[in-house]
């Protein structure tokens, strides 16, 4: 894991000192309200529905005991016990008191922890496949170009005061589980022919009420120009994205309106005059951070956990089926990458208590090299267990309500926090999610349907990421009442699409017997188990489903 | 005829508040004055003067019915508002599933 030097903590200290300022000058009348409120907007802090909310970074989603163990005591001592893991790899407490946020911001930068560049008009926190240095479909780690993009978007003069929010993601896997193709630049790792690594680029993806797909505009982009290139895309984008409309201030509309190929024009004439000068990345400063993210040293190849884990598994069958559905092989034999779900039958997605927290931190320490990690599907990882190990860590997932066996199944849903805490929601999302999954959480019924996305978003913002939901829902109000639109056919994935409007909405009571009608619709058009939803919604189109929505037209 | 209440943030906490038949602000519905349509702009400038000495935050008005002689917020996301988010929530909704698997009450 990559470790803070002299300049980051001292960064990060000086940062924290400023803000405890300004929340000092805000709370005795030195400054106003429209005064502070960017700059708590620059260190996460937002005023939700019901109190402040502190969005603090995990950058790439990767983190380590002692910091996990943070944010239990930050749940426990300065929250109401829990927080919210988000569809950006972060965590969002819902409760802090603004006095105490400067302390709450000390304490994170005592583990190498901030909430920088968690809001406002900047780059956010670069996000990175979760199953990054583990994964066996792998070219390369992503995380340590995502550790120097953090380095370098960090205070970036140039780009505190974008048209908007910008959003970076790498992948290093052909599946892409970073949903690049949806952020303002996706970068996939890759190598060419003569095995030198490099990025395809992509930009101009995103959601919100707008959605696009985002434009390779680069195949091949050398390691060494990573910065360069970045800096030429954004420089475009400051240059010319629209600041007078914040709807269309995105790069995907600059991207739209103006055209892939004179995009790709702007973009590589910017970056010819700049690429050779001080961005241009030192090989032996890119080995200097891959070394970071090194494996643990002490990840051996093992061959003593097969045969008891194969008992095991023989042994309980829930054990067995958590293991099928939440673990995935790792490239030193003897290990796996197992996922722990924060969805629990009837839960909120990606909420943890303090208590749960710990015994993560716990499990990670005594049997996982130290190392965590955040989904963008608001799930926890374990990215580094001994097949040997695995029962042990099973069973205390089991005390820690942390062990349900459902990790890309049906009740693994996204959902935004919605009406119950975001001020900008229009609709609840989290009691749909829970209704959805009491719905489905029978195990052999989840298993049986197979792997099915169902993302949830309050409002048109689309935090809850339902444009690429294989089963999208949109929560919109109407009349003071909550209706539920259903989108269908999306993909976050490398075969990335825009789900599509079905029909008319649904009522709160409706919506989870439409999910329903639409779930057996597929088991019953479905080649056989092997078709996924998608795929069967891919060939069939949206009309069986249509049809047995709201009847023949 | 159209009822309102006052309504903010606190400043120190972010907590909800509702202006109280006193001026000053109370985090109990059942507490908030409520408003007849002549005597809003008042309250809304006393709102703003507690705003402006940072008592609360950017208050604002909302419509509202009585019943039982309690306000109830017209519009849902003021209802929610008001009493905090409709799930449970930490060790509570942890503890209510654990009651809901193994059947107990």
């Amino acid at each position: 894991m990559y470790r803070y030097d002299e300049f980051d903590q001292d960064f990060v200290a000086a940062r924290v000192a400023q803000f405890r300022d300004q929340v000092e000058r805000r709370v005795s009348g030195a400054l106003t309200e429209d005064q502070f409120k960017p700059l708590r907007l620059m260190n996460g802090v937002y005023l939700q529905l019901h109190a402040y909310m502190l969005r603090i970074a995990i950058p790439y989603g990767t983190l380590d005991a002692r910091q996990m163990r943070m944010l239990a005591h930050i749940a426990r001592t300065y929250d109401r016990g829990y927080g919210h893991f988000t569809t950006r790899q972060n965590i969002q407490f819902n409760w802090p008191a603004l006095s105490q946020i400067p302390d709450i911001l000390a304490e994170l930068a005592s583990v190498e922890m901030h909430a920088i560049q968690t809001s406002g008009n900047c780059i956010r926190n670069v996000t990175a496949d979760h199953f990054a240095g583990v994964a066996a479909d792998e070219v390369a780690d992503p995380r340590p170009y995502a550790e120097i993009l953090r380095q370098w978007s960090s205070l970036h003069p140039e780009f505190v005061f974008l048209p908007r929010k910008f959003k970076v993601a790498v992948t290093g896997a052909e599946r892409d589980r970073a949903a690049i193709q949806v952020h303002d630049i996706g970068l996939h790792l890759k190598k060419d022919e003569n095995g030198r690594p490099g990025f395809a680029v992509y930009v101009g993806g995103g959601q919100g009420r707008t959605p696009m797909i985002a434009k390779k505009i680069r195949d091949f982009l050398p390691e060494e120009d990573l910065l360069s290139y970045c800096e030429a895309v954004l420089r475009v984008y400051n240059l010319s994205g629209r600041r007078d409309n914040k709807y269309k201030a995105r790069i995907k509309i600059l991207v739209h309106e103006t055209g892939e190929e004179e995009i790709r024009r702007q973009v590589e004439e910017e970056w010819e005059r700049i690429r050779r000068g001080a961005l241009k990345l030192p090989q032996g400063e890119v080995e200097r951070i891959r070394a970071y993210f090194d494996l643990p040293p002490s990840v051996r190849p093992r061959e003593d956990g097969a045969a008891a884990l194969a008992a095991a598994r023989a042994a309980d069958p829930e054990f067995d089926a958590w293991v099928r559905q939440n673990t995935v092989p790792h490239r030193v034999a003897g290990h796996v990458a197992a996922t722990v779900s924060l969805k629990p039958i009837g839960g909120t997605p990606g909420d943890a208590t303090a208590a749960q927290m710990d015994a993560v931190a716990d499990l990670a320490e005594r049997y996982g090299h130290d190392e965590l990690r955040v989904s963008h599907e608001q799930n926890l990882v374990l990215p580094h267990v001994a097949e040997a190990d695995l029962k042990a860590v099973y069973d205390e997932l089991v005390s820690a309500g942390l062990a349900t066996a459902n990790a890309g199944l049906i009740t693994d849903i996204i959902a935004c926090p919605g009406l119950d805490y975001c001020a900008l929601a229009n609709a609840r999302s989290i009691p749909i999610a829970q209704r959805l999954s009491d719905r489905f959480g029978d195990a052999a019924r989840q298993r049986e349907i197979g792997e099915l996305k169902i993302k949830i978003s309050g409002c048109i913002n689309a935090c809850g990421h339902h444009h690429v939901g294989h089963i999208g829902i949109l929560g919109v109000e109407k009349k003071g009442e909550e209706f539920y639109q259903i989108t269908l056919g999306g993909s976050g994935a490398e075969d990335a699409s825009i789900g599509e409007i079905v029909g008319r909405g649904f009522s709160t009571e409706e919506i989870v017997d439409a999910v329903e009608t639409v779930v057996d619709t597929y088991l019953a058009q479905r080649t056989g188990p092997d078709e996924s939803f998608l795929a069967a919604y891919r060939r069939l189109g949206q009309a069986p489903f249509k049809e047995a929505l709201y009847g023949a037209a | 005829m159209a009822l309102f209440l006052v309504t903010a943030n606190r400043l120190s906490d972010g907590l909800v508040v509702f202006l109280d038949p006193s001026g000053g602000w109370t985090t109990a519905l059942a507490g908030a004055r409520v408003i007849a349509p002549d005597e809003l702009a008042a309250a809304l400038a006393h709102g703003k003067a507690q705003h402006d000495a940072r008592i609360v935050v950017e208050p604002y008005e909302i419509e509202t019915t009585v019943e039982a002689g309690v306000p109830v917020p017209v519009r849902l996301r003021e209802r929610i508002r008001a009493a905090g988010p409709t799930v449970p929530y930490g060790e509570a909704e942890f503890e209510a599933r654990v009651a809901a698997q193994s059947g107990t009450p």
